[in-house]
């Protein structure tokens, strides 16, 4: 349980991240937190040549209030984010959904802009920055990118960033009343999730104007339930249960120890009506 | 090589370590801290708890690189002048442990805890130590434990205002 050997790179500011990036090439990999990464690395599924450690970053662990949106360092830890009034009154969402990663220890390490940036579907974070429409602020030597939640995971463990660009900044419109919910579903608390399912609900006239619903761990990236959300969209809240019966459409989850691909269909669907049936009473 | 500097336990130690050495195992091999204990080594049984800057981490997931510039405290550390902290106390009262082995980590991670939410209720203090397992199934006591130091606290406190 020990990494392979690795050079060391301390980052002063995200243009010196950036420069190091550029220096060392694809062999380099940013260290946040370390709470995806380094358990990796120690199984040596992972093993980069130079580590570049944002840890000294400060300043990009902050939630600031940018009037229709709030923005979200990508230092900031998942303890940050749970405990963060600006983002507990205007985005419950994100702070709910930060305080089930892991447990507490992991949630002092953990921050949003490593857990995005790993692209593992099985996170959290990621499907719920998807119903949100949250948008990533992206640096490299080419200069500054905004690039949304949905354009921004490719594949397993891959994202849009290339190897010389930081994440930066996690942009999430507030929420302005609509509701919202996270259903987690695991067998053992601190486990990741079989399935998770977010949902961001906005009510029209006693009927569901629209709703998003993001998808943990039903696929190779997070994923949109968009027959589900097509479905909603104008629906009765009486109609959810048949409504969201399609949520697992388009998904093609995985089979593994915790879950046959078959349940996690059947979780996709239960989920996502109970997250529906939640948003609808915030 | 890297030159490193941390306080643990209120000491300064500067060392020379390789990057990828874990913080666990600088506290034990270089800086001889038994009681920081290895458990899966995986991110799961919290065995190896210890504080950053008063924060509960797992050192098994923390390079000692990162903790560059820091403040560890151990379970070694929190006694004063030889007098048990009020935790170690209350597990040794409420028989908060069998074998023992995760109860360097339970203490630590229950001292973050209470700091963290004082008044934690029985479900708070539960989903508070998920991230410690106890293989002797001795979560019973170990959450009376935590609640004989809320229960202390509040005496200490009526004591004072009375």
């Amino acid at each position: 349980m020990i990494p392979l050997a690795f050079d060391y790179e301390v980052a002063e500011s995200v243009d010196h991240a950036i420069e190091l990036l550029g220096q060392h090439g694809d062999e380099a990999k940013l260290l946040a937190g370390g709470h995806s990464l380094l358990p990796i690395m120690k199984l040596r599924l992972a093993a980069p040549t130079v580590l570049v450690d944002l840890g000294r970053l400060g300043d990009l662990n902050y939630v600031r209030d940018e009037g229709d949106h709030l923005a979200i360092g990508a230092m900031t830890r998942h303890c940050d984010m749970e405990r963060d009034s600006t983002l507990g009154e205007h985005c419950g969402l994100i702070a709910y959904t930060a305080s089930l990663v892991g447990d507490p220890q992991v949630r002092h390490r953990g921050t949003i802009g490593g857990s995005i940036s790993h692209g593992d579907a099985a996170s959290d974070l990621p499907s719920a920055l998807l119903a949100l429409d949250a948008n990533f602020v992206v640096k490299g030597s080419g200069g500054e990118r905004t690039v949304a939640a949905g354009d921004f995971f490719e594949d397993y463990l891959q994202t849009t960033l290339t190897p010389d660009e930081v994440l930066t900044e996690i942009q999430v419109p507030k929420l302005n009343g609509a509701g919202w919910s996270y259903k987690k579903f695991n067998r053992r608390a601190q486990d990741w999730a079989v399935v998770g399912v977010a949902a961001v609900v906005e009510r029209s006239n006693g009927s569901i104007g629209s709703a998003r619903i993001g998808l943990t761990n039903m696929g190779s990236t997070p994923l949109r339930a968009t027959a589900a959300e097509n479905a909603l969209s104008g629906a009765d809240p009486s109609s959810v249960a048949e409504a969201t019966s399609s949520a697992d459409e388009g998904t093609s989850p995985s089979s593994d120890i915790a879950a046959s691909d078959e349940y996690r269909r059947h979780l996709a669907r239960v989920l996502s009506r109970r997250a529906v049936e939640e948003a609808l009473t915030r | 090589m890297r030159r490193i500097q941390m306080t643990v336990d209120g000491n300064a130690h500067v060392a020379e370590v390789e990057p990828r050495l874990l913080l666990l195992h600088h506290l034990r091999e270089n800086l001889g801290i038994g009681g920081v204990h290895p458990g899966c080594n995986t991110t799961s049984c919290g065995a190896c708890t210890v504080h950053i800057d008063g924060e509960s981490v797992k050192s098994c997931t923390i390079l000692a690189v990162q903790a560059d510039g820091h403040e560890i405290t151990t379970v070694r550390g929190i006694t004063e002048n030889g007098v048990w902290h009020p935790m170690q106390q209350a597990f040794h009262e409420a028989h908060g442990l069998q074998c023992g082995y995760c109860t360097p980590g339970m203490i630590m991670a229950s001292i973050s805890l209470l700091k963290e939410n004082p008044d934690a209720t029985e479900q708070e203090i539960r989903e508070g130590l998920e991230g410690n397992l106890c293989r002797c199934t001795g979560y019973e006591n170990i959450v009376k434990a935590v609640q004989l130091v809320q229960q202390h606290e509040d005496e200490m406190a009526q004591h004072a205002a009375s």
